[in-house]
């Protein structure tokens, strides 16, 4: 890693990136090292689905601790690490087809992922039975983002969602 | 109040009654204490007995070995066989540790009776109020305090249990995600409470406004840090009523309890600085006070974490002495203590560690029982121990030869302690603010230093200092009883409404929900991924290497095979959930009389729900396949059925009568379990269920695996892809279905078809197994089990009756593949099958209220799931209902 390589001038869209999720320029720079580390065959973006420097970033910036201090301009819609931005990210993680739902095997997915041998599979199911259960507040067996944000009430995103080294 | 508190009163004169014959002998053993007690802690090992030795006993002890010694047996030569003799002084001191035990336990019992007193003043307060009233009360008696709180019976009785307890019940996670800011309040913040105080007193002293008063710089020092530290007996005492939030709550008790281990240390070496003399202090000695002082620190907590290894150690192997297992927590616990009090750690550290580093393996190692045994013990020690130290620490205050009265010191130690506590908490703070994600809100801030209550630790120490050396000793513990009644009365008190009018975050009361786990775990699993693609290395990085090396080794040593099997935490929270949902139908049933609901209602609806959805279920599937015949099949749905149903029906009932008597006999003779002649009541040892009949356990287990063997098969079918799936559920649920059409001619002709259209049947519940539509829900609330849609249509009284277990079982055998095989022959499907399926259907399952009542409910989610809608089912039933 070149340090002539990290500097603002060559990040595409450093501006604009700044702009947007509110990153210090410090902090676009240290991702944007990071990125070409990762980035190993030098193509701009990672392997496999294929993530640009930008996205990237975007995706971090859900994960930067909401600040109250900060003025922001009200052309904004909704900052990437507000608690509404960092649920939906969390909620795109299930959600792998889009439709805007939960589905058991969505949820499935992820909790397979997630607890290991331990679990069998009949217990997996057991559990997303309950999970889909408690949040799922029309009966129509999926969850929804407003049904995700209802459940996770008592959860304070915010701070679950951040990380301090991006504040 | 007045009567409770003329029991009080009265049982108190008991006391005083009981303990007259030995007055003048107990007199004498608390002086000996009183000079002897100096040291104790530090030269006292594991084999100082409870009074056994008369010099590091406590006052009770020696006084009860004088007096027996003295005048025991009543003395005098005996002349004649006495009948009865009053051996008071054999039984003296045991009778009186016991009794006073018991007298602060009525105390509290008082005390809670009173819930408008306690809300508004904490229970520890109100406790030491009621030692004042007993040390009057002594006083009076005597015209000499006889009961005081001695550092041995504090250090070495009473603190280790409050301390392990708070060790093994704390929230690991959380302290230790805090626990940078808690070591840093907990020694920097002790320390620096100790040097201004000291420094601050010392400049008063030089500039006069104490008057004439023996203490150097090092004495005040050595008092700064004696009465530095915040206690953790006082604080949760207090906190524990006040539920404020979690965060703020870790970081009082936190800080209470490393706390307590730094002040020790820092007491330990400003005494062996004062003994030294100031002149002899240097640069190296110092030095070596500083590196004394993290070997104290970190020895002890290696100790304790030692221990606490030990222990999940050997709770590992204790699977054939159950009944003894939780002592062993206790036990070794109290062992970490002794054994860095030996070597001369930090006692305090390592029980907290010892408790912190076992909970997570004891836990999972030990039997549940045990492990609820280990939990009430602990509260009933520590929290006993609570009380007793709070009376005595009011008992301890009245006592003419403590008080001596320097108004100047008195007030400005308390001042200074109030200022220089806000002052540490908020320039802490402030520093932490800067690194923490969260940080630390004012408010908070101000509970924080509010919170500083001062308790019988610093009084602990303070009755331990050398009366030689130190010439003021008697207004040292003068002060620091008046800075704990100050703390632990005025600010417990105030604490309270303070914390409602800053407005406070308080706990969250949130019922435990499966869905909010699962994410949370999410969330920490995303974070780590976070960390790690963005190449830093945070405490979420840490947390999870140190989660992975954990589980491998640690967990691997340290816990049961068939522990470690089950711990996934998540399903944990999964497992506890159930248990209440079992446990609110228990209530449930026995409000309403019996369980009987279960089977009738709630289980009957979801029965009803079942088919009814089946219908409607299994019917677009098959169309699906027979392309376009929905008309067709929705029509023969409709006519040919009520005239077959009706008269199916009704012979479905008598047999079903018939059936009833002559299995009723069977089961009533060979299933039920004997009578339980041999109910007698033995005791054993090391048992708790001896009564259990070993017919009655066998057969319990025989069924309970049978029924688990056809839920297993049921179960397993149900996870896999409905579509391929479809063909061989039925095999799982149609054993029980033949029985119910024995009694059927008409059924027997259609046998093949029979199969084959309960095959259908149960393809839809198996599908919703996996599918999870709405009778699934259902079935799951019925408390059935979520993966075992077989169950419920056992729960139908009728079919149950119908099969009693030896039936079932042989029919197992039978039914199982044969019909699969046909089934899986006759496809793909056509309208003719349909045909002749349509009215077999019904007539199976012949009380036909089920879709009656259904239809509409299951008919309304299918309409959402499946494109479709079928038809309502024909409401041709009403005539014979």
């Amino acid at each position: 890693m070149g340090s002539s390589s990290s500097s603002m001038t060559n990040i595409p869209d450093a501006q604009q990136l700044i702009q947007e999720t509110g990153f210090s320029a410090a902090h676009i720079l240290r991702l944007y090292e990071r990125f070409e580390f990762l980035d190993k065959d030098k193509r701009g973006e990672l392997r496999q689905e294929t993530v640009d420097f930008a996205s990237f970033v975007r995706i971090l910036a859900h994960f930067r601790p909401t600040d109250t201090s900060r003025t922001r301009d009200g052309a904004q819609q909704e900052p990437a690490n507000s608690s509404t931005g960092k649920l939906k990210s969390a909620f795109q993680l299930y959600d792998q087809d889009r439709d805007g739902k939960i589905s058991r095997a969505e949820l499935l997915q992820v909790l397979r992922a997630m607890m290991g041998i331990q679990v069998t599979e009949e217990q997996l199911h057991s559990i997303a039975e309950r999970a889909i259960q408690e949040a799922d507040l029309d009966r129509d067996d999926a969850i929804s983002f407003d049904e995700f944000r209802q459940s996770l009430e008592k959860v304070n995103v915010d701070h679950k969602m951040s990380i301090r080294f991006l504040k | 109040m007045s009567s409770t508190g003329r029991l009080a009163l009265f049982l108190c004169m008991l006391l005083m009654v009981s303990r007259g014959p030995s007055l003048a002998s107990e007199d004498t053993g608390h002086e000996d204490t009183a000079s002897s007690d100096h040291g104790t802690n530090s030269s006292s090992d594991s084999g100082t007995g409870h009074g056994e030795d008369s010099g590091t006993g406590h006052g009770e002890d020696s006084s009860g070995d004088s007096g027996h010694e003295s005048s025991g047996h009543g003395g005098g030569p005996i002349t004649t066989l006495p009948i009865v003799s009053w051996k008071w002084h054999h039984v003296s001191t045991p009778y009186l540790v016991t009794l006073w035990i018991l007298v602060c336990w009525l105390c509290k019992i008082i005390i809670e009776a009173n819930h408008h007193v306690t809300s508004v003043i904490p229970e520890s307060a109100l406790l030491i109020c009621f030692g004042f009233i007993l040390g009057g009360i002594i006083w009076g008696a005597d015209k000499v305090q006889t009961f005081t709180l001695t550092p041995t019976v504090f250090f070495f009785y009473l603190l280790p249990q409050i301390i392990l307890d708070a060790g093994y019940s704390m929230p690991n996670k959380l302290f230790f995600s805090n626990m940078g800011a808690i070591l840093v309040y907990a020694v920097i913040g002790t320390c620096w409470n100790a040097a201004s105080l000291g420094l601050s007193l010392w400049g008063c002293h030089k500039g006069g406004a104490m008057g004439d008063l023996d203490i150097g710089l090092l004495q005040y020092l050595l008092f700064g840090s004696l009465i530095a530290a915040v206690d953790p007996v006082a604080v949760i005492a207090v906190f524990e009523q006040v539920h404020v939030n979690e965060v703020l709550f870790i970081m009082v008790f936190g800080e209470s309890l490393l706390n307590d281990g730094v002040t020790v240390v820092l007491f330990n070496v400003f005494d062996a600085f004062v003994s030294l003399g100031g002149s002899k202090i240097d640069a190296v000695e110092i030095i070596k006070g500083i590196i004394s002082f993290f070997v104290v620190a970190f020895g002890g907590s290696l100790v304790g974490f030692v221990f606490g290894l030990l222990i999940s150690l050997v709770t590992r192997c204790t699977k054939n002495i159950q009944i003894i297992e939780p002592g062993f927590v206790f036990v070794l616990g109290y062992l970490s203590y002794l054994t860095a009090e030996m070597l001369s750690l930090s006692a305090i550290l390592s029980i907290v560690f010892c408790g912190m580093c076992c909970q997570k393996y004891i836990n999972a190692n030990m039997d549940e029982r045990s492990v609820t045994t280990v939990r009430y013990v602990m509260k009933v020690l520590a929290n006993g121990s609570e009380t007793i130290i709070f009376v005595f620490l009011g008992i301890s205050a009245i006592d003419k030869t403590i008080w001596v009265w320097n108004t100047g010191f008195i007030l400005l130690t308390l001042l200074f302690i109030f200022v220089y506590r806000l002052i540490g908490v908020f320039f802490l703070t402030w520093i932490l603010n800067k690194f923490r994600l969260v940080p630390i809100e004012f408010i908070d801030q101000v509970i924080m230093s509010y919170g500083g209550l001062r308790g019988a630790v610093a009084y602990g120490l303070a009755t331990m200092l050398d009366e030689s050396k130190i010439k003021e000793k008697n207004l040292m513990v003068c002060t620091t009883l008046i800075v704990v009644y100050f703390t632990v009365i005025l600010q417990g008190v105030t604490m309270k409404p303070l914390v409602t009018w800053l407005k406070v975050k308080r706990a969250a009361v949130s019922e435990l929900t499966l869905i909010e786990k699962v994410q949370n775990k999410v969330f920490d699993h995303m974070l780590v991924a976070i960390e790690d693609i963005s190449g830093q290395i945070g405490h979420n990085y840490m947390r999870d290497k140190w989660n992975h090396f954990e589980e491998k080794w640690m967990s691997w040593i340290l816990m049961k095979p068939s522990a470690r099997k089950n711990r996934d935490y998540v399903f944990n929270v999964f497992h506890q959930l159930n248990l209440q949902d079992a446990m609110s139908y228990v209530t449930e049933g026995e409000r309403r009389g019996s369980l009987e609901f279960i089977r009738h209602e709630t289980a009957f609806v979801d029965f009803k729900k079942k088919f009814g959805a089946e219908f409607s279920d299994a019917m677009p599937d098959i169309t699906a396949d027979a392309s376009d015949d929905q008309d067709a099949t929705s029509s023969m749905r409709r006519d040919p059925v009520p005239s077959v149903s009706l008269e199916m029906h009704e012979q479905t009932m008598n047999g079903v009568r018939e059936t009833e008597d002559v299995n009723s006999h069977h089961l009533l003779q060979q299933h039920l379990y004997k009578g339980r002649k041999q109910h007698r009541h033995r005791y054993s040892r090391t048992h708790f269920d001896v009564n259990k009949d070993e017919n009655e356990v066998q057969e319990i287990f025989q069924r309970t695996m049978r029924s688990r063997l056809e839920s297993f098969k049921s179960g397993k079918m149900g996870v896999a892809p409905p579509k391929t799936i479809s063909k061989h559920t039925k095999k799982d649920q149609q054993q029980k279905m033949p029985n119910g059409k024995s009694v059927d001619k008409s059924k027997t002709y259609h046998s093949g078809d029979e199969d084959f259209e309960f095959s259908e049947g149960d393809n839809a519940s198996g599908y919703e197994a996996s599918g999870g539509s709405f009778p699934m829900r259902v079935t799951y609330r019925a408390g059935a089990g979520i993966e075992n849609p077989a169950f419920m249509p056992e729960m139908d009284p009728m079919v149950q009756v119908q099969i009693p277990p030896w039936l079932a079982e042989a029919e197992l055998d039978s039914s199982t593949v044969a019909p699969s095989q046909r089934a899986q022959v006759r496809l793909p499907w056509t309208p003719s099958n349909l045909r002749r399926l349509a009215p077999l259907r019904t007539s199976a399952h012949s009380t036909d209220s089920f879709m009656l009542a259904d239809a509409p409910a299951a008919q309304q989610r299918d309409d959402e799931q499946l494109p479709p809608p079928p038809p309502p089912p024909p409401h041709r039933d009403d005539g014979h209902m």
